[in-house]
């Protein structure tokens, strides 16, 4: 990339490539993805389910689960390193160390029979040349830290006595007991009610600006990425297609399925009636996505466009860069708004 | 008029359960059966271990005066044809019936643990192959493999312990192994990896705690099977040799010959076998609630 960031990247994803061979055929998760985070900087990926963002995230922790999947090209450089040529031991040290990960559903990702601390000084005792008991007392600060009240007696309690939020935070606590370089954040609220949503991203970004840690925020929830990311990944059926700054993406999308994702976001405007009866109705993007077993050749989101045409159907776009820092595979990205939409 | 009895509700959900004698009594009103079966196991575990405190005569010692005698003062079960007192012998078989249970369900368990933790959770062909092995185990019949087993080593203690572990190896093996293919799907498995924890590690830190809970209720319930089997082979010639007292040889010895003359010679040993079955059920099936870490407080 240019000029555009001054933080040298600290992790580097070129041309991933992810695979499932499946008795239905090949599938194609993540297809050609390219993207860096800095330091300190928060990267969202959005689409929806199925457009290989997950698949993405596993790939760079290499956690596909393999047999079917598998990494089969592209390189993932975290500080210099690439990751996918280390051995399963020396990725371990990088998982949970330099690299964490938490999942969507906190009530499952803690064991049931253990204690919560336990849990969490574990995963640093993994990492650490730590006493038990010093492991322990770094537990309870963790817990502190992601402001859980009475963390030591929270620590020794057992995951169903605590609630979705609080096991959240343990999650995050015990991703970040190290201090990770990247932390990814694989829908960390999806499964978390709305005010509870936003705690914990506020708690996110506060802890990750105190660490100066880098964030890759998954996400299907376009409102999450406006309040929490600084620069924004669109994926669809495997693919990046669009890369921009949040204000830029928001401001001006320029690819058809991003402009449709955006434009069927409920606004309050048009849910209190105050745009025209012809636009109350909120927009679609219509059609489905395609199986990623059988994508047509060419940009997979063809079939739902409404500029599509016989290129389109021909060939992958190239990535362009219209406009400074902002990034799209799109042959006719020109067209939304040329056309006086 | 509807007025909620708070205290006597929180009572009854052992909220004011404090102390060794609270939390015993809150124990003994919800779960009575198995209080019972504590009971049971309990005066069964101490009689094997003070078993020659509290026997006046040895189980060996023979005395013809006292041949088939009834249960009297001084002989509290009677004597057998030997002249035996049934009361030491029940007493000191419990030692038997002690060592057999635990020694073949722990070492089935243990046995059964390791194939299907590693079965379940490698997958594959380590599955594949570990299964046929348990196939081939469980198609073993146990009285067959007992009679070979003495016939070839002669009937001892510890081969009666093998023989009867060997069919609880694919049963515990079984059960292990589906809990480990359920478990290893959850999220806290993948999250264990992305804390960079050792697939070993995860296996026996995160998969085999989660199963205690059924291999508990299971290996309680493979103790009173595992009693019951000795008894068997025993009563069959095939388990615990002479002149030790096992309850399944006293009841062979005896029944055939002295159940209408005798009947305390078939009477007592039979028992005590019933009760002591009867009481790692109870135990067994109380455990399993408790065990359930959604109980804990």
């Amino acid at each position: 990339m240019d000029t555009h960031d001054p933080m040298p990247p600290v992790l580097d994803v070129a041309g991933l490539r992810t695979m499932f061979f499946t008795r239905q055929g090949l599938l194609r998760a993540v297809d050609d993805v390219s993207f860096s985070v800095a330091r300190g900087e928060v990267l969202a990926v959005v689409g929806e389910s199925g457009c290989g963002k997950s698949i993405t995230a596993l790939s760079i922790m290499r956690l596909v689960p393999s047999p079917p999947g598998r990494i089969v090209g592209g390189s993932v450089t975290l500080d210099g390193r690439d990751l996918l040529k280390l051995d399963e031991a020396q990725m371990r040290g990088v998982r949970g160390n330099e690299m964490s990960m938490i999942f969507q559903e906190p009530m499952t990702s803690l064991n049931p029979v253990l204690t919560v601390g336990s849990q969490i000084s574990e995963a640093i005792r993994l990492h650490q040349d730590l006493s038990r008991a010093a492991a322990a007392d770094k537990a309870v600060e963790m817990l502190r830290r992601v402001k859980i009240p009475e963390p030591a007696q929270r620590a020794r309690e057992f995951p169903h006595q605590l609630s979705g939020g609080m096991r959240q935070r343990a999650m995050i606590a015990m991703a970040l007991a190290c201090n990770p370089k990247v932390l990814i954040a694989d829908e960390p609220t999806t499964a978390l009610d709305v005010t509870i949503q936003a705690q914990i991203l506020e708690l996110i970004l506060r802890l990750q600006q105190d660490l100066g840690t880098a964030v890759i925020l998954i996400t299907h929830d376009l409102g999450v990425v406006a309040e929490t990311a600084q620069r924004v990944i669109v994926m669809y059926a495997g693919r990046k297609i669009e890369e921009a700054d949040v204000g830029a993406l928001f401001a001006e999308p320029l690819h058809p399925y991003t402009h449709g994702l955006l434009a069927s976001v409920p606004r309050l405007a048009i849910m209190s009636g105050q745009v025209q009866a012809a636009q109350e109705r909120l927009q679609e993007i219509p059609g489905m996505v395609p199986p990623l077993t059988n994508l047509p050749t060419g940009c997979a989101f063809a079939p739902r466009c409404r500029f599509a045409d016989a290129q389109c159907r021909a060939a992958f776009p190239p990535y362009t860069q219209p406009r400074r820092g902002h990034w799209v595979a799109c042959w006719h990205s020109e067209r939304l708004y040329g056309a006086g939409a | 008029m509807h007025s909620t009895e708070y205290d006597s509700e929180l009572v009854k959900a052992g909220a004011s359960a404090q102390g060794a004698f609270g939390q015993t009594a809150y124990f003994l009103r919800r779960y009575p059966l198995g209080a019972i079966g504590a009971v049971i196991m309990a005066l069964f575990v101490l009689a094997a271990l003070f078993a020659d405190f509290i026997t006046a005569y040895s189980p060996l010692s023979t005395d013809a005066a006292l041949s088939l005698a009834a249960p009297s003062r001084a002989h509290w079960l009677g004597a057998d044809y030997m002249g035996r007192d049934i009361y030491s012998r029940i007493v000191y078989g419990a030692r038997i019936s002690l060592a057999v249970g635990l020694g073949s369900t722990g070492l089935g368990c243990a046995l059964g643990v390791v194939v299907g933790l590693v079965s379940g959770y490698l997958g594959g062909w380590v599955d594949l192959i570990a299964q046929r092995v348990m196939d081939i185990l469980q198609a073993l019949p146990l009285l067959v493999l007992a009679l070979v087993m003495a016939a070839a080593l002669g009937p001892s203690l510890w081969n009666t312990i093998f023989a009867i572990s060997i069919p609880l190896i694919p049963a515990i093996a079984r059960v292990i192994r589906s809990n480990t293919l359920a478990l290893r799907e959850l999220a806290f498995v993948e999250a264990a990896q992305a804390i960079g924890m050792s697939e070993l590690r995860i296996a026996a830190r995160h998969i085999l705690p989660n199963t205690v809970a059924p291999l508990i209720v299971l290996a309680t319930a493979q103790l009173g099977a595992a009693i019951l089997t000795e008894a068997s082979l025993s009563f069959l010639g095939l388990g615990i040799p002479e002149p030790h007292p096992s309850w399944g040889r006293m009841l062979s010895e005896s029944a055939a010959e002295y159940i209408r003359t005798a009947p305390w010679l078939v009477i007592f040993p039979g028992l005590a076998i019933s009760l002591v079955v009867f009481g790692t059920n109870l135990l067994g099936d109380a455990l399993r609630d408790i065990l359930d870490p959604r109980e804990r407080g």
